[in-house]
C-alpha cells in the first residue's frame, strides 16, 4: 500500500527523466552525425511523448485502424511517432540536415531540464524521507 | 542515457579516422613518381550512421565505411632535372589539395571536440543523477 503511494509519487519525475535522456541521445545523435551524408536530423516531441507516456489528456499515441486487417502499432514509451525529423534550415548539398548551432542549443536546454528533475527527485526522496523520519 | 557515451564514442573514433586521413594526404603531397605510374591518391574516409544499441534505433552513432580514393589526375610539374622526369620533363604529384585537406582537418577537429564535449555534459548528468542515492 505505502510502495504504490511512493511509486505514484515518482512516476511523473521518473517518466519525465526517462524521457529527457532519451532526448539527450537523440541529440547526442544528431551531433554525432553532423558529417554523415544523408542524415537527417531527428528530436523527441517532449509533450507529446510525456503526454502519451503518463496515459493523461490524449493517452498513448496508436495508429489508426480504418481496416480489420491492419496491425496495431508497437506499444512502448516511444511508440506512436514521438521521433520526428526536424525541419531543416539550411540542409546541405548532401542530404545531410544537422545544424550544429541547433542541436548544441537543444543539448544544453535539455540538460538544464535533466539538472531540474534530477533536483525534484532529490527533495521529493528527502521530503519522503522526513516523513518517515517522523513517526 | 549511457549510449550517450557509445553515439558520441562513435564520433570521436570516426572523426579521428577522418584526421588520420586528412594527415595521411599532407604527408604525401610531395611524394614525387613518374607520370606512367601509379602514386599516392588523395583519400577521404565516408561516414554512416549505424545504430549502437539495438534498444536505441532512434538515436544512432556514426562509422566510418569505407576510403574513397580521389580520381582526379595527378599534379604535373615541369622539372626536367628531377630523377622521376619523364620525356617530356614532367613529374607527377598526388593530387592532393593542400587548402582542401586543412578545412577537412578544421571541420574534424571541431566536431571532434564538440562531441567530447557532449560525452562529458553526459558523464556529469550521470555523476549527479547516482548522487541522487546519497539523499
Amino acid at each position: 500500500m505505502l510502495t504504490r503511494k511512493i511509486d505514484q509519487e515518482f512516476a511523473f519525475v521518473q517518466t519525465a527523466m526517462n524521457l529527457r535522456a532519451r532526448r539527450q541521445e537523440i541529440i547526442a545523435a544528431n551531433i554525432a552525425n553532423a558529417d554523415t551524408p544523408n542524415y537527417k536530423a531527428r528530436d523527441l516531441d517532449f509533450a507529446a511523448a510525456l503526454r502519451a507516456a503518463m496515459g493523461g489528456a490524449g493517452g498513448p499515441v496508436r495508429l489508426a485502424r480504418t481496416a480489420p486487417g491492419h496491425l496495431e502499432g508497437a506499444r512502448g514509451e516511444l511508440a506512436g511517432g514521438a521521433v520526428k525529423y526536424r525541419a531543416a534550415v539550411q540542409p546541405s548539398i548532401d542530404g545531410n540536415t544537422v545544424d550544429l548551432n541547433v542541436e548544441r542549443a537543444h543539448f544544453a536546454e535539455n540538460a538544464v531540464h535533466y539538472q531540474f528533475l534530477l533536483e525534484r527527485a532529490g527533495s521529493q526522496i528527502r521530503s519522503l524521507s522526513k516523513a518517515l523520519e517522523s513517526r | 542515457m549511457f549510449s550517450v557515451f557509445q553515439i558520441a564514442g562513435s564520433a570521436l573514433t570516426a572523426q579521428s579516422m577522418r584526421l588520420n586521413a586528412v594527415a595521411s594526404n599532407l604527408a604525401n603531397a610531395d611524394s614525387a613518381h613518374t607520370s606512367a605510374g601509379e602514386g599516392y591518391k588523395a583519400k577521404q574516409v565516408v561516414f554512416q550512421a549505424t545504430p549502437v544499441a539495438r534498444s536505441t534505433p532512434w538515436a544512432p552513432g556514426v562509422r566510418m565505411t569505407r576510403v574513397i580514393e580521389d580520381d582526379a589526375a595527378p599534379r604535373l610539374v615541369y622539372d626536367p632535372r628531377h630523377p622521376l622526369a619523364d620525356d617530356k620533363g614532367y613529374v607527377a604529384y598526388p593530387n592532393v589539395d593542400p587548402v582542401e585537406e586543412m578545412v577537412n582537418m578544421i571541420s574534424a577537429s571541431r566536431s571532434y571536440q564538440t562531441n567530447a564535449e557532449v560525452m562529458a555534459n553526459a558523464k556529469d548528468l550521470m555523476q549527479r543523477t547516482v548522487a541522487l542515492m546519497q539523499n
